[in-house]
């Protein structure tokens, strides 16, 4: 007895001291390093009489991009930004897993197929969107593909790992328990691989954006990206931010999307664990 | 060696698995490596049997090869009289009577713990309502009740080990293999769960094949110890444990337990 009160008395003070210091949430310290970037920027601009055709001031911008979005045009255009990019992402998931799965479950295959990989892996595939413009035209479907192309890898990638993955021990339960192969698949290979997939995907949606918006700089006249290399034609520097802007916003959105997937798919995974 | 009186599990003395002339060799890099020579060894219906041996004597290549899931290279195994391979193909009927419990509890992660126990029946169709009942009634065997809602990440080890001992009996197979349930425990929830396996045993009368090479588990848990020697693996010695049932564990005590281990450890020793 006499030996626990000096324990609990030289912890009872320091409690409340580590407690204060948890208690202010990381939100706050982002919130603030964001007011002081913009205000930096603000006070930059106002103070040295920066041009509004090099930087326009945040004010400007918000004031720009809160405006245009009462425009009909602004919305048609996201629209078909977000149209280009989930279409491409969608045949990226379909075939990315579908190759990435067969893959990871034939090393065969995939030792044949590892050159061509590489190979496609290193060529700079934003160099081949004049390309695919030229091939596809300048409508919509040539930013799909483009998009696509973009997501495919880390998607295939990421799956093939994951079904490579699959822990031995668990491989064995299912094989004393004389599973069929579709069974191993749907019981096993698939739970397991998820994490995997889910991180491609993560990849893969920003890339679908990236993808879609350049397609839209280099042909169209459709698009967040068209709307961009219009502005900037027509030495509108604030509207080009307040598009930059907008399509952070649009990007911001689908990449929640996918990470909110983690949380509602795979709860059972650390990655998924909500971290104090 | 005395002859011990049948415990509560035995149901008619008859032969559950019969290895003959079985033996298993690998192909290695550098050649063939022998991990167990041909072996003829029978384990009787109802029986606790541990296998027990230094490290790389073949303990869970011939537990392995029992269980279905390495093909012997020379002889024959045969479960409750049908030869488990023919032409390095298993045989589906003689493996539905045999459960397999891993030194890691390979519990899915994305399962909760009665999805897991309940994983072999789900492979075989059975209803989802049977299945949480079955999974329910066997939380309650392993002693692990009220966690069936719970996720393996939020069980300690000794309860996973539990619960992959409660899937190995969900379709209650008259055979539990087991390779070192217990290695990556500590000491004293060894023991427990040692006491837990007998009861288990002994509630559900199923024949046991354990792999373990700690001396006071075997003499523990055994009613035939069959020691293993290496280089290369072969049955050394079968040993017969004739303490009643059930057992404490202050049955070490007994000079008889050291006798036996004594006994064991200096063969396993020379
Ligand atoms: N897949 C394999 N390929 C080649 N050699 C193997 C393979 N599996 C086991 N062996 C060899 O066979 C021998 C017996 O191995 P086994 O795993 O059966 O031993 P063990 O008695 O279970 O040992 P431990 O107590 O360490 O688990 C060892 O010499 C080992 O190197
Ligand atoms: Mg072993």
């Amino acid at each position: 007895m006499s030996l626990d009160t000096p324990i609990v008395s030289t912890v009872a003070p320091q409690q409340p001291a580590k407690k204060r210091k948890k208690e202010i949430p990381t939100w706050i310290g982002s919130v603030t390093l964001l007011v002081l970037f913009l205000g930096g920027w603000e006070f930059y601009v106002r103070e040295f009489n920066v041009s509004k055709l090099i930087l326009p001031a945040p004010s400007l911008v918000i004031e720009a991009w809160y405006a245009s979005l009462w425009l009909p045009s602004t919305w048609y255009h996201t629209w078909i930004t977000a149209l280009e990019t989930m279409l491409g992402f969608f045949f990226a998931m379909v075939f990315g897993v579908a190759l990435g799965a067969m893959l990871g479950k034939s090393p065969r295959l995939e030792k044949m197929l590892n050159p061509f990989i590489v190979a496609t892996q290193v060529v700079p595939k934003v160099a081949l969107v004049p390309l695919f413009v030229v091939w596809f035209g300048f409508g919509i479907t040539s930013k799909v593909v483009i998009a696509a192309v973009l997501a495919f890898f880390p998607i295939m990638l990421n799956t093939a790992l994951g079904v490579k993955s699959v822990e031995r021990g668990y491989r064995e339960v299912l094989a004393s328990l004389n599973a069929s192969r579709l069974q191993k698949i749907t019981q096993l290979e698939f739970p397991s691989a998820l994490p995997y997939i889910l991180t491609g995907m993560e990849m893969g949606v920003v890339l679908s954006i990236i993808g879609a918006v350049v397609g839209e700089y280099l042909g169209g006249s459709e698009g967040l990206g068209n709307l961009a290399v219009k502005e900037m034609n027509s030495y509108n520097t604030t509207a080009l931010f307040a598009v930059i802007m907008h399509l952070s916003a649009l990007g911001f959105v689908f990449y929640a999307i996918v990470v909110g997937l983690r949380r509602f798919l795979i709860p059972w995974h650390e990655s998924a664990q909500v971290k104090k | 060696m005395s002859l011990q009186t049948a415990p509560a599990g035995v149901q008619g003395g008859g032969i559950a698995i019969a290895l003959k002339e079985a033996g298993k060799d690998f192909e290695t890099a550098e050649g063939l490596v022998r991990a167990l020579t041909p072996t003829n060894f029978n384990v009787r219906e109802g029986e606790f049997t541990v296998l027990l041996g230094p490290s790389g004597c073949g303990k869970t290549t011939m537990l392995r090869m029992i269980a279905g899931l390495e093909a012997p290279t020379s002889g024959t195994i045969e479960v409750d009289g049908r030869n488990l391979w023919i032409a390095d193909k298993r045989d589906n009927v003689a493996l539905a009577d045999m459960g397999m419990v891993f030194q890691e509890a390979n519990l899915f992660p994305w399962l909760s713990i009665e999805d897991n126990i309940a994983l072999p029946l789900k492979l075989r169709g059975v209803s989802k309502s049977e299945r949480r009942q079955r999974a329910r009634e066997l939380c309650k065997l392993v002693g692990i009740t009220g966690f069936e809602k719970r996720y393996p990440r939020e069980l300690s080890g000794g309860m996973r080990q539990r619960a992959s001992i409660a899937r190995a009996l969900s379709y209650d197979p008259k055979i539990l293999l087991m390779d070192e349930p217990f290695g990556a425990l500590d000491a004293i929830t060894r023991d427990a769960m040692n006491i837990e396996l007998q009861r288990i045993w002994m509630e559900t009368s199923k024949t046991i094949v354990l792999v373990t090479h700690s001396i006071s588990e075997a003499v523990f848990l055994a009613d035939r110890i069959a020691l293993l020697s290496p280089r290369p693996g072969r049955i050394q010695e079968i040993v017969e444990v004739p303490f009643a049932r059930p057992r404490a564990v202050s049955v070490n005590e007994d000079p008889q337990f050291q006798h036996i281990a004594n006994h064991l450890r200096d063969r396993l020793e020379h």
